[in-house]
């Protein structure tokens, strides 16, 4: 019977369809880290010197630190030596026109869905586009700016808003804070910069898209995102690389300030090369992002989507310093073949009435390995702190795992702290119903799937949400037989 | 429309069904009973495609063509229907979303085109009249916290909505009261047509006075036993299954 040979562990070849390589000509410096190294890409870029100290600082303690190893992924260990810290496209466009972009790179944003022309993008959303070390184009800077927004790539932002980037630059995430943090510090290259200015709502989703292309290369961005009292942004980023054998290290390092009333929805849609089939190659995600409310009944989103990466390995959080703040954290993680996450958040009450929510929802299917790893820590003084946490695990197959670590560290007595866990399996009974009412296993797998995740795809911005929703049944694509 | 031939079918290397035997023609509704455990779910399961069960012997044709060929998903969209005993529930899932994608799947399978959300949602209205069912069920999730009862009602629907030609109803009526039994009764009787055919699984008798049906099978052991008209269910009801396992 041609449908009993159908079991849920059968794994097909997975496509990632991101996974073509750009020809372009790239100006790419020497493989290796040391002084040398940081001083040129601070030079490069034509950096203050305050900034250059600021690397050397980072790079100097980095050199002291060691690599963490608590968090439950393995990999073979990283050679610092042998990653090339700086690549970018040999045109360097002015920026100011999009003629200056080099075609080549114009059509692999073209051929990922991302034009850079205007009047082609969706309507409503502004796009920064981040090829290998260095932003290509902003697009819409001119409209929001007329608002008093600031949406510009990280380098650009040194040279004309040094003040705010000096201001904030570390106050959330500081070079000490950890080993990829301090190795970010020393060698971040690009990035997005963004600024809402007092009482402004931004019209638009701002957007960067990052994009790896260099053999060798590592990427390591830097987002810094303001918002002024009273302010609005809704933020969203986007990542794919070529399918290369070797795996390439992404370390980003992403801080988000809040104001007073001020709200930032920070939303991640994750699809870096996860490797193919057998564990070979893929992107290794060392990310550390956190959110600062620091102002009075600021609140900070985070709603990520991760199904990309060999190894994503990251807890965006919020300090919740701000009376009356708001954290929360939505996150979808998939992890298929080979791909292990190690994913989570940390919510550290300090102000009053402080209240976080956490909804994450960790699908693992083929030999894939999935933790959610969150700590909730409420300080003496967050009097009448409340948390919600949620961690629900979905199961394809039994090779795969689920693992959640909840850490709880509680000073204050008043606090309510919630916790909620499930693990189930997607069932063969589950799919045999939806395919006896006649619907192909893999739309069977994709309805279950997505209504896992309901909560967390509701909320990412709409324009997003079905892009999340694709995504998804693209890398669970051959999980079931 | 529907030609069992020495049916035999094992669940993990245990044999179940022995060697069935059925016909089943447009318009006739068969009632199959039987005690705990002599194989009816595992009839109705084979016939819809279940992945756990093989077929090791036999043939079935359905329409004329071998069902036994056909994944799961075909044989649903070709018009085979199963209420199940045991309807799973799927979260997040919104139920008329789940129908749409479903009733769309055997559209576009039968060349028609699909229905967009307002022609469904008239549809579904049409349907819940008929059935009197209350159609607050269609926005909740599949099955989701629902109780035994409007499990089964729910499967009656959507059994409405794909108008299937082979309905195989098993024990939809257990766990039912007495108002949900009529209301699932005239809900088959409602759909009862020359072109449709239904296997109904029940324990109970009752249910037959409402649904009537034009055969009754006794299945023991993995074997139907006995066959015989509607009269053969209100022995049983009186004597129990002993006298037929004996003889
Ligand atoms: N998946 C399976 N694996 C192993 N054995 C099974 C499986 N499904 C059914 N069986 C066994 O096959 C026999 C028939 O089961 P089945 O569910 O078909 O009975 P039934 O007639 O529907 O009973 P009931 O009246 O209790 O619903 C039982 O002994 C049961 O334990
Ligand atoms: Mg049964």
């Amino acid at each position: 019977m041609s449908t009993s040979t159908e079991t849920i562990e059968q794994l097909a070849t997975r496509e990632y369809k991101y996974g073509f390589v750009t020809d372009v000509e790239s100006e790419t410096i020497p493989k290796g880290l040391n002084e040398d190294i940081v001083r040129l890409i601070s030079a490069k870029k034509n950096e203050p010197d305050w900034l250059l100290q600021w690397r050397l600082k980072a790079y100097r303690l980095w050199l002291t630190m060691k690599e963490p190893t608590w968090q439950n992924v393995k990999y073979d260990p990283i050679n610092y030596q042998d990653i090339v810290y700086y690549s970018a496209p040999k045109k360097r466009p002015a920026l100011n026109s999009l003629d200056d972009v080099d075609p080549e790179v114009k059509r692999t944003f073209d051929k990922l869905g991302i034009p850079l022309e205007e009047q082609k993008l969706l309507a409503g959303v502004a796009v920064d586009a981040v090829f290998d070390s260095v932003s290509v184009a902003t697009t819409f800077r001119e409209k929001l700016a007329k608002m008093g927004i600031i949406f510009m790539s990280f380098s650009e932002a040194v040279q004309h808003h040094p003040d705010l980037v000096r201001k904030y630059l570390g106050s959330v995430v500081p070079h000490t804070d950890n080993f990829f943090a301090a190795l970010n510090s020393a060698v971040f290259s690009d990035g997005s910069f963004v600024y809402v200015p007092k009482g402004v709502r931004c019209p638009m989703e701002l957007s960067t898209y990052f994009r790896i292309n260099a053999k060798d290369t590592g990427q390591f961005e830097r987002t810094l995102i303001v918002a002024d009292e009273g302010s609005y942004v809704s933020y969203l980023e986007g990542c794919t690389a070529p399918m290369r054998d070797e795996n390439q290290l992404h370390a980003a390092v992403v801080e988000l300030v809040a104001l007073d009333d001020a709200t930032i929805k920070y939303s991640t849609i994750q699809n870096w090369y996860p490797g193919d089939k057998d564990g070979k190659g893929g992107i290794y995600n060392f990310v550390t992002k956190r959110g600062l409310c620091a102002g009075r009944r600021s609140k900070i989103t985070w709603t990520q989507v991760e199904t990309g990466s060999a190894i994503t390995w990251k807890y965006p959080g919020c300090i919740l310093q701000g009376d009356g703040s708001i954290g929360e954290f939505y996150s979808v993680a998939t992890t298929n073949n080979w791909q292990q996450a190690d994913t989570g958040t940390k919510m550290i009450h300090l102000g009053k009435n402080t209240r976080s929510t956490i909804v994450s929802k960790g699908i693992s299917a083929g030999h894939g390995q999935n933790t959610y790893r969150g700590l909730v820590r409420v300080g003496k003084n967050a009097v009448h702190a409340r948390n919600y946490s949620q961690c629900d695990s979905l199961l394809i197959g039994d090779k795969c795992g689920a693992h959640t670590f909840p850490y709880l560290e509680i000073r204050n007595t008043s606090a309510r702290v919630e916790h909620e866990a499930s693990t189930s399996k997607i069932g063969e009974d589950q799919i045999f119903y939806c395919r006896q009412r006649g619907l192909p296993t893999e739309d069977a797998v994709n309805m279950i799937v997505s209504g896992f995740c309901k909560e967390v795809f509701r909320e990412l911005p709409m324009e997003f949400a079905v892009e999340a929703q694709k995504l998804l049944s693209v890398s669970l694509e051959g999980s079931v037989g | 429309m529907l030609e069992i031939k020495n049916l035999q079918v094992t669940a993990e290397d245990k044999e179940i069904l022995r060697g069935i035997d059925l016909s089943v023609n447009k318009g006739e509704v068969h009632a199959i009973m039987g005690p705990n455990g002599s194989g009816k779910s595992t009839l109705a399961r084979a016939l819809s495609g279940h992945p756990e069960y093989q077929v090791t012997g036999g043939q079935v044709l359905f329409e004329g063509r071998d069902l036994l060929d056909m994944d799961p998903d075909e044989r649903a969209r070709e018009g085979v229907f199963m209420a199940f005993q045991y309807p799973v529930e799927i979260a997040g899932v919104n139920n008329a979303y789940f129908l749409k994608a479903a009733l769309n799947a055997k559209r576009k399978h039968q060349g028609l085109p699909e229905l967009d959300a307002m022609e469904f949602m008239s549809l579904v209205n049409d349907k819940a009249k008929l059935l009197e069912i209350d159609k607050s069920m269609l926005s909740r999730a599949v099955n989701e916290g629902f109780s035994g009862g409007e499990k089964k009602r729910n499967e009656i629907f959507q059994m409405a909505l794909l108008e299937p030609t082979l309905a195989i109803l098993d024990e939809t009526d257990s766990g039912l009261d007495i108002d949900a039994l009529k209301l699932v009764a005239n809900g088959v009787n409602a759909m009862r047509s020359p072109e449709r055919a239904f296997i109904v699984v029940t324990h109970y008798q009752r249910l037959l006075n409402y649904i009537v049906p034009d055969f009754v099978h006794v299945l023991s052991g993995g074997r139907i036993v006995k066959s015989g008209g509607k009269e053969l269910a209100l022995e049983l009801e009186q004597k129990g299954y002993g006298w037929i396992e004996a003889a």
